[in-house]
């Protein structure tokens, strides 16, 4: 990073910080995949996936996210009850 | 206006350059970075479902699975991301 103007320096970090969260997203996406994998592909390989498998994938990505969701929100109703009564 | 009155920086198009060689040598280095992610992973799920047994070298039927396995942890890993991906654009639309 030496001898890049000020300008430039601060293009240079813009462009880190974006990759950054892409390197985030695609983080997220290589353990969801590791998964669902898992969970959803029970066959043997072969030269398609079986019967479901496709679906499967597509619903755990979804209810994958959901949970999060889920848990967030009964972690702060859970917070806001103790808040409450005391 | 004399030129030794700005020795530093460095020339424009030189820190241009050298901007661009940076930006694209951290492009490269994420992209591979993710392929040998991916590959890691395809190779621990793969070895799970093909290889139960190992014995003294991977028979036929073995690297059969392998190169199908591999085929459908690649197939998979896409549709995990397309789906991800609207969702998280579908998101940020609606908040």
């Amino acid at each position: 990073m030496d001898n890049f103007d000020e300008a430039t320096q601060k293009e240079l970090q813009t462009f880190l910080e974006k990759e950054q969260s892409q390197a985030r997203f695609n983080a997220s996406i290589h353990n969801i995949a590791s998964l669902c994998w898992d969970k959803c592909v029970t066959s043997t390989p072969s030269s398609r996936f079986a019967r479901g498998e496709e679906s499967c994938l597509t619903n755990c990505v979804g209810r994958f996210l959901d949970t999060s969701l889920h848990l967030v929100e009964v972690v702060s109703q859970q917070r806001q009850q103790m808040a409450s009564s005391s | 206006m004399a030129d030794f009155f700005k020795s530093s920086p460095a020339p424009t198009s030189d820190m241009a350059a050298r901007k661009e060689a940076v930006i694209s040598k951290v492009r490269q280095e994420i992209a591979l970075a993710n392929a040998q992610e991916l590959l890691n992973k395809a190779g621990e799920k793969c070895f799970a479902k093909c290889v139960t047994k190992p014995s003294t070298s991977l028979s036929g039927s073995e690297q059969t699975c392998l190169t199908h396995c591999l085929e459908r942890y690649l197939e998979a890993f896409t549709i995990v991301s397309r789906t991800y991906t609207s969702r998280v654009l579908r998101e940020r639309d609606a908040s």
